[in-house]
């Protein structure tokens, strides 16, 4: 009988002390090499850089890591969520991924977030830099302007798995994969009840470092941000006024791709993202 | 002229099985606007039972959704450019204006942006 053909991901559950409350996290990674910690975007989980894990030329050169926010995919909600409101907070999202480095042993990974990911990154460049050899924002701005009434993604009368899909399904490039645009919708379609909500609490209130990106010394830790031509959440002219904003933080628009780079079509994305992990590999210190 | 192409509408939507079932709870009438067209569409169980084109004396919609003939253009064609390839986008960059009760068309907004998209679809068939 032939061996089963797995994929070269392998996931554990990690728990994890936060905030003074006790966590049960999910966590994959697949490859050696220099660490890359990936961030999902808000409502969705890990899974969306399964393209990243089953891509032998980056995991040859690269450790790709990926964890569930608590809440999120196979991450438990801490014990006591069903009373109250979930909302993430700038302050529990560093925390949390700085954990997560801290119980793994990472020695200065680079880190790689994508939306609430990109944000929380110019929180880390701003709190963190010597702990990282280079960080990257995909969709990333300083702040985001809520352009729907967040509260139909958590109400009774209207099914939250098909309104998380069906709102974010237009932040995806046209021209991409039918399969991997609906993967990419499926992850949505599957977060908790109020999940991606309370993401967008940290996305368009509390996450906001329009403020604060004078003090970002892409020195100390390099930047790179790429933006999808498609994404109106996080559009290019969004990451264009961010990096205008910080000194030597280099940003690539990517054609034909949307919010979601690295899980809508990613062979695309890594035709962007190898050039920079290239550059990462030999210029940082 | 995207007038033309809204008139398809009736028959895609019609003939596609899949969006009148997942559409088979609905019921509602509403507005689309195409520049100075503005259309009274009747969905009746997933299916779009009437389109009456205007002029309306006193028309009665649950909502209405508001666009420039220039959006639906773009909205429409094959590989619609950036901004102008979605409703939600529409909404945000200020193209479309969303009127009245919006429930009925967020609980069932897979089926409307699947709905609207449908002659994009249809004339990329045509092209090919």
């Amino acid at each position: 009988m032939a061996a089963p053909q797995f994929e070269a991901a392998v996931g554990r559950y990690l728990p994890l002390q936060v905030d003074g409350k006790r966590h049960r996290l999910y966590i994959e990674e697949a490859g050696s090499g220099m660490p890359l910690l990936c961030l999902h975007t808000a409502g969705s989980d890990g899974r969306q850089f399964r393209g990243l894990m089953n891509d032998k030329a980056l995991t040859a050169q690269f450790r790709v890591i990926a964890f569930d926010l608590p809440w999120h995919g196979k991450s438990s909600p801490p014990a006591g969520w069903q009373e109250g409101e979930y909302r993430l907070t700038s302050r529990a999202y560093v925390d949390t991924v700085m954990a997560v480095i801290d119980a793994l042993g990472l020695e200065r990974p680079v880190c790689m977030g994508c939306s609430i990911g990109g944000r929380i990154v110019l929180h880390l460049a701003l709190e963190h830099p010597q702990r990282f050899r280079a960080l990257i924002g995909l969709e990333s701005a300083a702040h985001a302007q809520a352009y729907y009434d967040l509260d139909w993604l958590y109400r009774p009368d209207v099914h939250g798995g098909e309104v998380c899909g069906a709102i974010i399904s237009g932040l995806i490039a046209p021209t991409v994969p039918s399969s991997e645009r609906w993967e990419t919708i499926w992850h949505y379609m599957q977060g908790g009840p109020g999940v991606f909500k309370g993401d967008l609490h940290f996305y368009t209130q509390d996450g906001d470092v329009r403020g604060r990106l004078s003090s970002i010394d892409t020195q100390a830790c390099p930047l790179y941000l790429l933006t999808g031509e498609y994404d109106y959440s996080c559009s290019p002219a969004d990451s264009r006024e961010l990096a205008a904003h910080i000194k030597g933080a280099k940003l690539t628009v990517m054609e034909k791709l949307g919010h979601f780079p690295m899980s809508e079509d990613p062979p695309l994305f890594l035709t962007y993202l190898r050039p920079v992990l290239e550059e990462i590999r030999a210029t940082a210190r | 002229m995207p007038q033309g192409i809204a008139a398809m509408l009736p028959e895609l939507a019609n003939a596609n099985g899949e969006l009148v079932r997942r559409g088979r709870f609905l019921e509602v009438t509403f507005l689309l606007e195409i520049g100075g067209s503005a259309y009274l569409i009747r969905i009746h169980r997933g299916r779009i039972e009437s389109m009456q084109p205007g002029p309306h004396v006193q028309p009665r919609w649950t909502f209405a959704l508001r666009a420039p003939a220039a959006a639906w253009a773009k909205f429409w064609q094959a590989v619609p450019p950036p901004g102008t390839h979605d409703l939600i986008a529409m909404l945000k960059n200020g193209d479309l204006k969303l009127e009245g009760d919006q429930h009925p068309f967020i609980a069932n907004l897979r089926y409307f942006k699947e709905l609207l998209a449908l002659p994009r679809v249809a004339g990329a068939q045509e092209r090919r």
